[in-house]
């Protein structure tokens, strides 16, 4: 079961990046828990500084815009 | 090069659609349709090439830069980098907050926040393909001196005061790096992404300001703007920019209302005031802003970049109407 976290405080490209992963991980049949954090200071004490941040099992894999479909299936398959 | 849409919005104005030339309608109609059509395809082409290019800049890679150097660097380092910076404005405040942690003076920061919705620079080759380059340049000069002075200045009035508490307190962990893939198909993904992100987002702008700019052209004559914002009339500036304070558009957004009002013969230092105001002040930034900022700091942050739009737009009247 995969722990995913979004890192970011709610606009648009984080709500997407939200969706996206769940849908991807939907279609793929993979089980994902996916959460978010959207308090300013809890996501910089993650090191987060660009939001949306995504992390995969407790590491951050990507930061500062909304990832590719493509980007969301390797994370989701490693 | 541009002919193309020339032709384009002729065939479907005049032809198709059967409106007369020279008739109100029809101007604006041509306008909306020519400019509609060359924006968005200049736009796809730009952001493809600079996606390309700068597939490596990124926020906290800035932030590694420009921390622990002198402020005779760091200043011009943070526009000129704040120019070229994509990123979100939810960004803002952890950014805000992690340039700070990273012992990055309020000045510095602020003069990249100033610079980067200014200078976005999408705007600015699209500046350049439809006015000129050295419109275009004149654009990037502003925006880069406005940032620095800006900077300068809240760091000068010792402004620090007016940060939030909490700001100063916050400890980062170790900053995640983005991991930019290099490669020429990592690039190629990442350009073609971009241009999904970016022109999914300001869209909506762009065709707004391509209807008002249609509007100026087909319904306003230019004697309208001769009255009210001849080079002579000192008032014209001020009003520019204060007509841009509650009006917020992607920088992008605002050029087809640019390129109408210099049709018009609006001189380009008050064409330039508004297009900076529109563009920098806006009020959903100060909204985000207002996270890390007292409401002093933002004030004066406004005021700042109000004074200094109004000084260049004086300053490029005088070079150049």
């Amino acid at each position: 079961m995969k722990e995913i976290i979004v890192y970011g405080s709610g606009c648009k490209n984080c709500q997407n990046t939200k969706a996206l992963i769940r849908r991807v991980a939907d279609e793929l049949g993979i089980e994902a828990n996916i959460g978010e954090v959207t308090d300013t200071v809890e996501i910089m004490s993650a090191g987060v500084m660009s939001t949306p941040g995504v992390a995969v099992d407790g590491q951050i894999v990507h930061t500062g815009s909304h990832p590719s479909r493509e980007q969301v299936e390797e994370w989701l398959r490693s | 090069m541009f002919v193309i849409f020339t032709l384009l919005a002729d065939f479907l104005t005049w032809r198709v659609f059967g409106l007369a030339p020279g008739s109100r309608l029809g101007e604006a109609v041509h306008f909306f349709i020519e400019d509609t059509a060359k924006i968005f395809v200049l736009l796809t082409v730009i952001v493809f090439i600079m996606g390309f290019l700068r597939a490596m800049i990124s926020p906290e890679k800035v932030r590694q830069v420009v921390s622990g150097k002198s402020r005779f660097i760091s200043y011009p380092l943070a526009v000129s980098l704040g120019a070229v910076t994509p990123f979100c404005s939810c960004s803002s405040v952890p950014l805000f907050i992690g340039f700070l942690e990273a012992g990055i003076p309020l000045g510095v920061t602020m003069a990249f926040l100033i610079a980067s919705p200014m200078i976005n620079e999408v705007a600015v080759v699209l500046l350049a393909a439809i006015l000129g380059w050295k419109v275009a340049a004149l654009y990037v000069a502003a925006g880069l001196i406005v940032g620095m002075l800006g900077g300068l200045l809240i760091e000068a009035l010792g402004l620090e005061k007016w940060v939030e508490d909490y700001v100063w307190q916050i400890r980062m962990g170790k900053v995640a790096m983005p991991r930019a893939d290099t490669s020429w198909k990592g690039r190629l993904a990442f350009a073609r992404h971009e241009v999904k992100e970016i022109v999914g987002r300001i869209w909506k702008y762009v065709l707004l300001g391509i209807a008002v700019g249609a509007f100026l052209h087909g319904f306003v004559p230019a004697s309208f703007f001769a009255r009210y914002a001849a080079a002579n009339n000192p008032f014209a500036v001020p009003m520019a920019a204060i007509i841009g304070i509650p009006l917020y558009s992607s920088a992008s957004g605002v050029i087809p209302v640019v390129e109408s009002l210099i049709g018009k013969g609006v001189p380009i230092g008050t064409v330039l005031a508004l297009m900076m105001s529109v563009a920098a002040i806006s009020l959903p930034e100060m909204i985000i802003l207002r996270k890390v900022l007292k409401t002093p700091l933002i004030a004066t942050f406004t005021a700042i970049l109000f004074v200094s739009f109004i000084m260049v737009g004086y300053l490029f009247n005088m070079l150049f109407a």
